[in-house]
């Protein structure tokens, strides 16, 4: 199947599908809350090993599809989603799929930093641990100190892991969650707005951790910031209204969008 | 005429702040320019000036009025009669009803001067109140319009006396739980002059009937807590043994399992079992659960005495339940959604993630919830007077019966007492031993909250 057929709604090929294998298939999602269509008919491809921004006004739905890439929207109890997602060509909606085993495979980081009341090795220990991933006491260890070194946290933190997590400052816990969420070796990440609660000079840190780590995961990122999408992005998915509008590359839709709305977004006129 | 006094509080409070508030606005007429507050504001702070001086001088002044009416009432008696304290009441209530036209026999010249006394110096020292209440008030009320300017920040001054106000209202439960400290301290204190604090908190005997003539026999007293210790620890050891995991697994469903339409009739219905009368629950235990519980006993062969332990402490585990239950549910429902759906995104199941997550973020609040009902439990009387009965017996079998201290300071001190004897003056002692007890368990419960709360934002 070509990408394009499945995606009405893109006013171009993106140029790194092409070059990289599609890890994330969507086809003719609707997601509502109860009476109110969040998502319209939405079909995306997403690749593996790089990131993709969703970028839109407030309300548009982007948070709600990636929320539905890990089944989060199950906890909310009138959420209805319709349509198909596929990872690695299988629908995560199938009847037979265990949501907890996906979520193992697709983590995710929050808009506001949200570490446990545990100390940061616990922390970073919680999926290996549910999961059973690690064989020994060495071993869980050796998963901690990996995935906060990935998370370019561990020489901050090195001397005082049994301390709480809720003790770090604001960037320092938003990449601790990041680590939390590496430790259980997920293939795709899924940020919600993961700078917004944090100062510049944190989300800079943070932007660079996303770039160090894209060659391993496929990372979504939903963010509010256009220069933060056009900074760590490859791919850019802006959504409007329940649709997506348009989805390309990152360096082609902030030069050239094709779509108006998609103009009028990026150069301020709405948002 | 204390009812006159206030009626002119009234009148003179609402005076000064029409007066106060006219003044601001009235001198407003060229333009709210340069008046720094509203004119309202000057109206309560004139209100505010009039008011307190008024009430903190009717405070005073009464109970001054009172002993010197009294005083100028007993010196009319011979003043060996009136060095007796119990002679003393019953002058003074003979002098109050003669006073009154109520008195039954022939008065005494020295009664009929005293009633004499009572009426006049009643009349002088209320209308001295009144006339420097209102003086006071009309004082102030002056000075209020004297401050009344552009300049002046009533709004500011209205602030703090705000501030002192509600400060005074808190002062107001601080010093009736310091005053009820050392009431029983005192007693406690005349207590220990007769019974050795040794013998009282070690011995292992609790019998207080002490003879009340020489003559009487088989009544030493014996005053060892030991007993009740035991017997009010096993009872309220069973309550939590029921109350702890029931009231906490309800808290959980009802916080993270329960539909909002099943918690809306389910935490009612915990909430009316909170408000049984604790009597009703006493009757409940001694005519239905220990009959029950006896029979089960005797079907397995065992003794078990008509009043046990367990059946007390059933009913008030029982009674508890909501108190864990409800002050739980509230701690787990603080716990931010954003660490559910941290774990929950990490592929944890609800369980899981309820037992990793929720409760230890929980854990400091279902602990103070578990402390403040176990206090509850400590500090109970009607159930475990009804249900636990008399005998103080030193034992950890529930299906002996036992006392506590509640049930003991209760029989101490229904009906006739002599208030000098070693047996009244235990009851306060058991009074402050149980006092002691709650508040250890009170500030054991603040302190694990203060120390292991996380700060959510």
């Amino acid at each position: 199947m070509d990408a394009s057929t499945r995606t009405p709604t893109l006013s171009h090929n993106p140029r790194i599908l092409a070059e990289r294998e599609t890890k994330i298939v969507a086809h003719d999602v609707n997601v509502y809350y109860g009476e109110k269509h969040a998502i319209k008919d939405l079909s995306i491809d997403i690749p593996d090993r790089a990131v993709s921004a969703f970028i839109g006004p407030s309300g548009c739905g982007k948070s709600t599809f990636l929320r539905s890439i890990n089944r989060m929207n199950d906890t909310i109890p009138s959420c209805r989603v319709t349509g198909d997602i596929l990872v690695d060509g299988k629908n995560i909606y199938d009847r037979d799929l265990d949501v907890v085993q996906l979520r193992a495979r697709v983590g995710m980081v929050f808009q506001k930093p949200n570490p446990f009341p545990k100390s940061i090795f616990e922390n970073v220990a919680y999926g290996p641990r549910i999961h059973g991933i690690a064989k020994s006491k060495a071993d869980l260890e050796e998963i901690v100190v990996s995935s906060l070194k990935k998370a370019s946290l561990f020489d901050e933190v090195k001397d005082r892991l049994d301390h709480s997590g809720t003790s770090l400052s604001g960037g320092q816990q938003q990449r601790l969650c990041i680590a939390r969420a590496i430790a259980v070796n997920p293939e795709i990440i899924l940020m919600d707005e993961p700078c917004s609660a944090l100062d510049p000079i944190a989300s800079a840190r943070i932007e660079e951790l996303i770039d160090e780590i894209r060659q391993n995961y496929c990372i979504i990122i939903v963010t509010h910031s256009m220069q933060q999408a056009a900074r760590v992005s490859q791919l850019t998915a802006f959504f409007h209204l329940g649709d997506l509008v348009e989805f390309g590359d990152t360096d082609e839709m902030f030069t050239t969008p094709k779509d108006k709305r998609t103009q009028d977004y990026i150069t301020g006129r709405f948002g | 005429m204390s009812t006159v006094y206030f009626l002119i509080v009234v009148v003179l409070v609402l005076t000064a702040y029409f007066l106060g508030a006219r003044k601001a606005s009235g001198a407003v007429a060229g333009g709210r320019g340069e008046w720094h507050s509203l004119p309202a504001y000057h109206g309560l702070f004139s209100a505010s000036a009039v008011f307190i001086p008024m009430l903190a001088l009717y405070a005073i002044m009464a109970p001054l009025a009172a002993s010197y009416i009294d005083s100028a009432a007993l010196s009319q008696f011979d003043p060996a009669l009136v060095a007796e304290p119990l002679q003393r009441g019953a002058l003074m209530r003979d002098a109050s009803a003669l006073a009154a036209g109520q008195y039954a026999g022939a008065p005494t010249p020295e009664l009929q001067a005293a009633a004499n006394s009572l009426n006049s110096t009643r009349v002088v020292t209320s209308w001295l109140i009144l006339i420097i209440g209102c003086l006071a008030g009309l004082g102030a009320m002056q000075y209020a319009r004297t401050r009344i300017s552009p300049a002046f920040r009533a709004r500011n001054s209205f602030e703090q006396i705000t501030t002192i106000v509600l400060l005074a209202c808190s002062a107001v439960a601080v010093l009736t739980t310091i005053g009820i400290v050392f009431s029983v301290l005192f007693e406690t204190l005349r207590f220990f002059s007769k019974v050795s604090p040794i013998d009282f908190l070690f011995g292992l005997q609790w019998s207080p009937q002490t003879a009340i003539r020489a003559d009487q026999v088989g009544s030493s007293g014996a005053f060892g807590i030991v007993p009740l210790v035991a017997g009010t620890f096993l009872i309220t050891f069973i309550a939590m043994l029921i109350a702890a995991p029931t009231g906490l697994f309800a808290a959980i469903y009802m916080a993270e399992y329960a539909s909002p339409k099943i918690r809306s009739i389910i935490k009612p219905i915990l909430e009316i079992l909170a408000g049984v009368p604790t009597v009703v629950l006493g009757f409940f235990a001694a005519l239905t659960v220990a009959p029950l519980i006896r029979g089960w006993g005797e079907q397995f062969g065992l003794t078990v005495a008509s009043e046990s332990a367990l059946a007390a402490g059933i009913v008030m585990g029982m009674m508890i339940i909501p108190f864990v239950s409800s002050l739980s549910d509230d701690v787990i429902n603080a716990v931010p959604q954003a660490l559910r759906d941290g774990s929950y995104a990490m592929g944890a199941t609800k369980s899981e993630t309820i037992k990793r997550v929720v409760l230890p973020a929980a854990l400091p609040g279902i602990v103070s919830a578990m402390m403040l009902a176990m206090s509850r439990a400590v500090g109970e009387t009607m159930i475990v007077v009804m249900a636990a009965g008399l005998a103080a017996n030193l034992t950890l079998n529930p299906l002996e019966a036992v006392t506590t201290f509640t049930v003991q300071i209760k029989t101490i001190l229904v009906g006739d007492q002599e208030f000098d004897s070693a047996k009244t003056l235990s009851a306060f002692a058991l009074g402050f031993v149980l006092f002691f007890f709650t508040l250890i368990l009170n500030f054991i419960a603040l302190r694990v909250v203060q120390r292991y709360r996380e700060q959510y934002d």
